[in-house]
């Protein structure tokens, strides 16, 4: 287990060089091309969704496959509203933000009866009926989906690309400000409950802590974001459809490898992870299946042979901590 | 001396970091039954739980007839000859009585104990034979506990607070059985809390306290003042 | 189309989600397992089955006591070699997440090795037959697929109930550690399990392959019927297993009869009703 506090200094130091780390990052559209600041904002958007997703598995304990759901939501909100009510994309955001909510605090009391593992793919199901449910409805262009008009997208910005700006900042302040609201999340009260909860559920009942409201707040909390990140990304795809708003390759299968490799129940893992995971696309993409032979595979050795990941073991061997958030490491004994 | 049946050699173990044993040492002889006495969370328990590889353990620090036992895995001990009758009873709650014994049975070795055995030895068993384990009363389900120990014929059964939870009368029904099981030749190591009842059925006494040795010796040259003494300290 | 036809239709579906269910359900009760690839190994059995019966010319029910044999052996290794590492410290994260990537890696290879056509096996003249009851005509492979779940639930019932190995699973899975006190290995136990499993995940897919088309991503949905049935069923008793597939193939017949683009809808529907009104399902074991 990590010491919570730093040395100030340390402290002080590490302030400083994400404060300039997040100043440089934000000045990319003087130093990156349209097509850098595509990948950076893209990154921005996995990294957001693993640390999300990461919240959820490790530390509420709620491993869910069905992420692609409030990604789903978040994206046909952004269209339809703008389209049919006529709100700007800003309120359009917000409303796919509250729907994925309700989407999840609907299902939410019905998925915490599946014991352990089977929530995994209860989560998975509520996803494929939210799915249905879209293609179902004409307006929304059944499979074919629908474009987000251009009189929709000129709301942002009038020009090209201010716009492309405009949704690169808002995807890098959600990314800073997931990393660094989670931070302050797990070191809260809240946090210290979560983190109790999935060490040791039976200890954090005992101590008073409401381990179902927990989890159903941070269940719904997370479907909220994740809709917001989403509402981003689609923003700049212009074009949706279920297959793509709902796509479990996309959403959940590359974000739950990308927490995996990188150290589940770390926050610093999301961001190895999401490093690791560009880097490996980069070089492997163009192999097609084999690609995601290899990352399937990588996360397999990872959960058996290095089960914090790699941001884990690199903790455990230099003592590496950016943000410690006091919680055990599941064991690694084996039977 | 003959070889002893158990030796326990300098065994330290205890829970991930948390150290519960300290470097126990002392011999079982064939046959006999040793009394193993101490506080609530002296470590008897570990102690077992060691002995049976529940817990981690060297190759040395249990030795079976001379044989190192310390890197066996649980599943190999019960064709080995150790059984252990565990605190709480832990009998498999979706087996009835007969099919708890029985699966013992399977697994252990053949010999002097059968089903009919056990069942002559505490015949409320037979009469619950297909009940589910779990529905009988306390003092019946430690019965199934020690029939299931048992009918593995065994050379060594690690007694593990019989008595807990159960009525005096129903401890002096469970006891009766002790004599025919030791008759027919097995050795024993028995946790009870009640010292006057070990100093009636062993004839050695092992005391432990926050997890060492603090007293080993026969059962007669221990005063009762002694015994008391370690439980608490001076 | 009348009400009896859809009500015959759903109980024969239910048969071949029964066979689904039968291996999740199984691993599940013995190791509080839940393997993500099930459906996936389905579809690799069907691809094995397809080069079985490319090499053989054998029938593919035939060819099934090829498929058995070699998923069986497939499944125990697995359990053996991979999954027993990631198991035993109540932590559920590590099997599920190595199960999941297995599932990815199971799509992708078939992805490559078979391209994403889809394929079928032809069951001869067993695909065309029917039975005439009355004015309805049953189909003999929907049928045979019934009846296969079956007596495949009634053969597991009795191997758990009366048989030495089902008392070391049932053991097993009520103590691990004091079956391992008595000398059950929970190590070669849970491989078995596996292995049961993955026979079921086999007979399950040479029946799906003769009577729909398969390709290297048909496996996820079979995952989720499987787990609907075994949810709807209650989890602890194979027959469970069975009255859950079958409601859930009735719940997709009948939700087929209101629109055909209802008819997997309606399955997840019923499955959450349960979940609210029955959350131990139709059917669980006594407690």
């Amino acid at each position: 287990m990590s010491e919570p506090s730093h040395p100030s200094s340390d402290w002080r130091r590490f302030i400083a060089i994400s404060a300039l780390l997040v100043i440089g990052l934000a000045a990319a559209p003087l130093w990156a091309d349209r097509a850098g600041l595509r990948l950076l904002g893209e990154m921005y958007s996995l990294l957001t969704l693993a640390l999300l997703w990461n919240l959820l598995a490790g530390y509420a304990g709620l491993l869910s496959v069905g992420q692609q759901a409030f990604v789903g939501i978040g994206g046909y909100t952004l269209f339809s509203a703008t389209i049919f009510l006529g709100v700007s994309p800003y309120v359009a955001i917000l409303l796919g933000i509250v729907l994925a909510a309700l989407a999840a605090a609907l299902f939410a009391p019905l998925l915490f009866r599946l014991e352990g593992a089977y929530f995994a793919i209860g989560s998975w199901v509520a996803a494929e009926t939210i799915y249905l449910v879209f293609t179902m409805i004409p307006q929304l262009g059944g499979g074919a989906g629908m474009s987000l008009p251009a009189a929709v997208v000129r709301g942002i910005a009038e020009d090209r690309s201010t716009r492309e700006f405009i949704i690169y900042w808002l995807l890098l302040a959600a990314g800073t400000g997931t990393l660094f609201g989670a931070y302050a999340l797990l070191r809260s009260k809240v946090g210290l409950a979560l983190t109790a909860l999935r060490d040791n559920p039976t200890a954090a009942a005992s101590l008073g802590i409401d381990i179902w409201r927990a989890k159903f707040w941070t269940y719904v909390g997370v479907a909220a974001a994740v809709s917001a990140v989403s509402s981003l990304i689609f923003l700049q795809k212009l074009r949706i459809s279920p297959a793509s708003g709902f796509s479990l390759n996309d959403w959940t299968v590359t974000i739950i490898f990308i927490v995996v490799i990188g150290g589940i129940g770390r926050l610093e893992g999301a961001i190895v992870g999401t490093a690791v995971y560009f880097l490996l696309r980069e070089f492997l993409a163009n192999l097609g299946p084999v690609y995601m032979i290899v990352l399937g595979t990588i996360a397999i050795i990872t959960m058996i042979f290095a089960r914090r990941g790699i941001w884990g073991f690199l903790e455990a061997r230099f003592g590496w901590s950016l943000l410690p958030t006091t919680r055990l490491p599941p064991h690694e004994d084996k039977i | 001396m003959a070889e002893p049946l158990l030796s326990i050699d300098r065994l330290s173990s205890g829970y991930g970091d948390f150290q519960a044993l300290f470097e126990l040492s002392f011999d079982l002889q064939q046959g006999e039954m040793l009394g193993l006495v101490g506080a609530n969370g002296a470590g008897k328990t570990t102690l077992f739980r060691a002995i049976m590889g529940l817990l981690p353990r060297q190759q040395d620090m249990v030795r079976f007839r001379g044989q190192p036992i310390g890197a066996l895995p649980t599943s190999d001990l019960a064709t080995l000859g150790i059984a252990m009758v565990p605190e709480g009873r832990r009998l498999f709650r979706s087996l009835s009585v007969e099919e708890n014994l029985r699966i013992a049975g399977d697994y252990g070795r053949k010999g002097h104990w059968t089903l009919e055995r056990i069942y002559a030895l505490f015949p409320i068993l037979a009469e619950k034979r297909h009940a589910p384990a779990l529905s009988l009363s306390g003092g019946q389900q430690q019965m199934v506990a020690i029939g299931r120990a048992l009918i593995a014929n065994p050379d060594l059964i690690l007694f593990d607070e019989i008595s807990l939870g159960l009525a005096p009368i129903v401890v002096n029904e469970v006891y009766a059985a002790f004599p025919a099981i030791l008759a027919s030749g097995v050795g024993a190591i028995v946790v009870e809390q009640d010292i006057a009842r070990v100093r009636k059925i062993a004839r050695h006494l092992v005391c432990i306290r926050e997890g060492r040795i603090v007293l080993d010796g026969a059962a007669e040259t221990l005063t009762l003042h002694d015994l008391t003494v370690t439980y608490f300290g001076e | 189309m009348n009400v009896i036809d859809t009500l015959i239709g759903g109980l024969l579906l239910g048969g071949l989600y029964t066979l689904f269910a039968i291996g999740l359900s199984l691993i599940f009760g013995v190791m509080r397992l839940v393997n993500i690839a099930h459906g996936d190994f389905i579809v690799l059995a069907a691809y094995i089955a397809y080069l079985v019966i490319g090499a053989t010319g054998l029938h593919p029910l035939v060819a099934l006591l090829v498929v058995i044999p070699i998923m069986a052996v497939i499944g125990y290794l697995l359990q053996k070699w991979v999954l027993n590492r990631t198991m035993g410290d109540d932590d559920v994260l590590p099997p599920l997440l190595v199960t999941f990537g297995l599932a990815v890696i199971i799509q992708n290879a078939l992805l490559a090795a078979f391209t994403s056509n889809s394929m079928r096996l032809s069951a001869g003249s067993l695909q065309t037959s029917s039975l005439p009851l009355g004015s309805i005509q049953i189909g003999l492979l929907p049928l045979f697929t019934l009846l296969m779940a079956v007596v495949l639930v009634i053969v597991l019932e009795f191997i758990f109930a009366r048989t030495r190995i089902g008392r070391a699973f049932r053991a097993t899975s009520d103590d691990p550690q004091i079956a391992s006190a008595i000398g059950v290995r929970a190590d070669h136990i849970y491989a078995l399990a596996m292995a049961i499993s993955f026979a079921t995940i086999a007979i399950a897919s040479v029946f799906l392959a003769m009577r729909s088309n398969f390709d290297p991503y048909s496996g996820p949905a079979r995952l989720i019927y499987g787990f609907e049935a075994v949810i709807i069923g209650g989890l602890g008793s194979f027959y469970g297993t069975l009255a859950g597939g079958l409601v859930l193939g009735l719940a997709q017949s009948f939700g087929a009869q209101i629109s055909p683009n209802m008819q997997i809808l309606s399955g997840h529907l019923v499955f959450f009703i349960i979940l609210a009104l029955r959350p131990r399902g139709l059917f669980p074991k006594a407690p």
